[in-house]
């Protein structure tokens, strides 16, 4: 199955997108900000990538920027998590690379709706 | 899929709540000229936390409350509106405001709705009146035809070459599409460059595709709403006939080739700001730690399996010396290691349990920031010593204790600018709050250079509550202690601030029972000094083994003051069963260990045994045993887990020799030294002690 690489600074979110997709039988790699990400992203090739935008350390959009640098995650589907405040992260992250996003709130349906969409 | 999102609440309220602690911090710190960027970006961040749990999580209200303070946030981290203290204000109270609905989420209550909308309210005003100056532009979608076309749609799609380093699978997209209804794909390869000139990582075809069924316009835009900037797309119903109909252009068209890539070269201009950004981050926060979120049961656990370790090792050691010691000096070796890594896995694993004070520091500028301006005082809050850490359960319940003498201070102690003024001090009065360890416990120190305690004042409520007696001479540290009976109180004005003069006996009890004690040292005029000393976990205690008959138990040592041999001359033997022991100027109820705990065998003398003075709730009593043993520390173990409460018992533990020893609680056995009911314990002591005299 599928692995996904989900990243969220919060611990809520987090449980629930993994508990979430791992529910669907995805197989799911948690990261706390983008630093953590991209470390996991490096030792491990997840199939798609979630990734909240406004973290510390690193933020997603800076987090998709660097993901696209590495030859592994050239073309892989990266999902960004925005909030309809946040039209102008849309664009930004598209700019950077992201496949698409969507918007929060969300609820698990939502979620996995989306995710087989892109993973098919 | 069915989830049940209740099962991430717990997770998500102690997140918030922790996010809401950053914002407090972060807007009472906030320097209002500087307009730090990074600061509001951490109080933005959390708020925006906030708001996406509580929109997933199903809290509409808060996810809504939030959304205005975000906003206006956002507006300032953008540099959009400044930073006033007006503004600073209305945030922190929106925090408290928002730590209310919170707290009435979690407990499944309904919040203070006209509060919530009195600020929402206040927020509102602020962000329409002297607000942002740029407005944000709403999405630029332009609302397209709703109609659905009875024909089907003709979608031209062309991307970008870049269109496949998005991530995005025109396949997928396709696929989508035929979801809606019947897709016919035609690809147009004529871009195609030849093998030698083809770049892989390019996409050089474009499609027309046909799709047929009730489908309406918004219904394929959504589906290609995460490429529309990436590609040209047209979409334009089918006209009656096979003709393709005249391309009706798209408002949400991109413009030519120029503008497209436009965001890609400004890309490594942004990214290089950005990194600095993020190295201006972590030059300004050095300590900033990460930390871990533990289940506080798994880590009790695991302290109990240390102390089992504990225990094998303190009988492996006793083995060890009664042993052949020639032949066993590598056995003692190995023991000795034992010892020390056992000390160490001990060590690690309370350690787990050990958070800073800082967790309960940190509410104290906001408090002392709001207090000092409610009753027009000027104080200068210094916390030192925040990184000294404590147990959980320690720290969560010397928060109360810490709140109430700080209110003190600010209350009792700092006097108004104008009366420090007149005594020669400076006019802001200094609040020190400060921890540190010493010899295995922790020390918090509550300093204020105020008015200090009034002896006269306070001798003078001690006798009209007839807690003192007429020409009784007492020390100042006596003096200082009255204010912690029950009911004492000098305050001539009873104010909102530091309730009613219940809270000082209250204080006393809380850190007692916590193992810990609280001293006053005071001089009028030059300030108070309350210093609170604590274990540094409930998990392991400082124990005084004693016997009586066969049994071993085991007194705390903090409890202990003193152990005496007796001296018949001063035993006072009374009405009943009581007893009471004439030490020094004190006259003390002695309790026998055998009796309370029903010892078979008989007393022995009490010239033969020992008195162990021991102090409970403010008060002296004396325990009468056999024979004093050693002192060692104890593991803890509840009794009420593993049998039943037992008064004047406060848990057991296991000692070397495998032996099962009870760990006494002075407290309970103080309130066993009982007295008839109706009359004061006070009334009956001096009663006790006029018989005997």
């Amino acid at each position: 199955m599928a692995s996904i690489l989900a990243v969220d600074d919060s611990a809520s979110m987090r449980q629930m997108v993994s508990f979430t997709l791992k529910g669907a039988g995805y197989e799911v790699i948690q990261a706390v900000d983008g630093q953590d990400a991209l470390s996991k992203a490096a030792s491990a090739k997840a199939d798609l990538v979630l990734t909240d935008v406004n973290m510390p350390k690193m933020d997603g959009i800076t987090l998709v920027r660097e993901l696209r640098k590495l030859p592994n995650y050239k073309f892989t589907p990266i999902l960004m998590l925005t909030t309809e405040s946040q039209a102008e992260k849309k664009t930004e992250g598209k700019a950077a690379g992201a496949t698409g996003w969507m918007v929060k709130p969300f609820n698990p349906d939502q979620l996995l709706a989306t995710i087989k969409k892109v993973l098919g | 899929m069915n989830v049940d999102l209740s099962q991430f609440h717990a997770v998500f309220f102690e997140e918030s709540f922790e996010g809401l602690d950053i914002m407090e911090q972060g807007l009472l710190n906030l320097d209002l000229d500087a307009g730090d960027e990074e600061a509001i970006n951490t109080i933005f961040r959390a708020a925006h936390s906030i708001k996406g749990g509580a929109g997933t999580f199903g809290f509409a209200a808060i996810s809504e409350f939030t959304h205005d303070m975000e906003t206006l946030l956002d507006e300032m981290r953008s540099g959009r509106r400044a930073v006033t203290r007006a503004s600073v204000d209305l945030l922190l109270e929106a925090t408290d405001v928002l730590r209310e609905m919170l707290i009435a989420a979690q407990g499944g209550d309904t919040h203070d709705q006209d509060k919530v909308t009195s600020t929402k309210t206040r927020i509102k005003t602020l962000l329409s009146t002297n607000g942002a100056t740029i407005q944000i532009s709403s999405e630029g979608v332009p609302s397209p035809g709703q109609n659905s076309a009875g024909q089907g749609w003709h979608i031209r799609f062309h991307p970008e070459p870049h269109l496949l380093k998005t991530g995005n699978d025109p396949v997928r997209l396709f696929r989508e599409l035929a979801s809606l209804g019947e897709l016919e794909i035609r690809a147009d390869a004529s871009q195609l460059p030849s093998l030698e000139t083809l770049d892989p990582e390019q996409c050089y075809l474009k499609w027309e595709l046909e799709l047929k069924g009730e489908v309406t316009e918004p219904e394929i835009r959504e589906v290609f709403a995460w490429v529309e900037d990436d590609c040209l797309l047209e979409i334009a119903p089918i006209a009656g006939g096979d003709e393709p109909s005249p391309v009706i252009p798209s408002p949400i068209e991109p413009g030519p080739v120029e503008e497209t890539t436009a965001p890609a070269t400004q890309a490594p201009e942004g990214e290089g700001e950005r990194r600095t950004g993020s190295e201006r981050r972590k030059a300004a926060n050095p300590a900033e730690g990460s930390s871990i979120r533990v289940n506080i049961d798994k880590i009790d656990a695991l302290i109990n399996v240390v102390g089992e370790l504990v225990i094998t090792q303190s009988m492996l050691n006793q083995f060890g010396e009664n042993s052949d010691i020639d032949k066993f000096d590598e056995l003692r070796e190995g023991l000795a290691q034992l010892a020390r890594n056992t000390r160490e896995i001990q060590e690690a694993v309370l350690g787990i349990r050990m958070l800073p004070i800082s967790f309960s520091f940190n509410r104290f500028p906001r408090l002392v920031r709001d207090l000092s301006a409610k009753m027009g005082k000027k104080v200068e809050l210094r916390l030192s010593g925040e990184q000294t850490e404590l147990d959980k359960t320690v720290l969560e319940k010397i928060g109360d204790p810490l709140v109430h003498l700080v209110r003190n201070s600010l209350d009792h102690g700092i006097e108004t600018p104008e009366k420090r003024l007149a005594a020669g001090k400076p006019e802001t009065g200094m609040l020190h709050l400060n921890a540190y360890h010493e010899g295995g416990n922790i020390v918090i120190e509550i300093r204020d250079d105020g008015a200090g305690l009034n002896k006269v004042k306070i001798l003078d409520r001690a006798k009209e509550r007839g807690l003192v007696r007429e020409g009784e001479e007492l020390s100042d540290e006596q003096i200082h202690d009255l204010i912690f009976q029950p009911g004492f109180s000098t305050a001539e004005v009873v104010s909102d601030v530091s309730g009613r003069g219940v809270g000082m006996d209250v204080v006393r009890r809380n850190i007692h029972d916590l193992g810990g004690m609280v001293e006053i040292r005071s001089k009028e005029g030059e300030g108070s000094t309350f210093t609170i000393r604590l274990p540094l976990t409930l998990a392991i205690l400082d124990g005084q083994l004693v016997r009586v008959g066969e049994q071993i138990y085991v007194i705390p040592l903090v409890n202990i003051i003193e152990s005496i041999q007796v001296n018949t001359q001063n035993l006072c033997p009374v009405a009943g069963k009581s007893e009471l022991y004439r030490l020094r100027d004190d006259y003390l109820p002695i309790l026998r260990l055998r009796r309370i705990f029903n010892i078979n065998g008989e007393d022995i003398p009490l010239e033969q045994g020992l008195l162990v003075i021991v102090e409970g709730d403010g008060q002296k009593i004396g325990l009468f045993v056999d024979e004093l043993l050693g002192q060692q520390q104890v593991v803890i173990k509840s009794l009420e887990t593993n049998y039943k409460r037992i008064a004047g018992l406060s848990g057991a533990t296991i000692l070397g020799s495998g032996a099962v020893s009870l760990i006494l609680d002075v407290s309970g056995l103080v309130a066993l030294t009982r007295y008839p009911p109706g009359e004061t314990r006070q009334a009956w002591l001096e009663n006790l002690q006029r018989q005997a005299a």
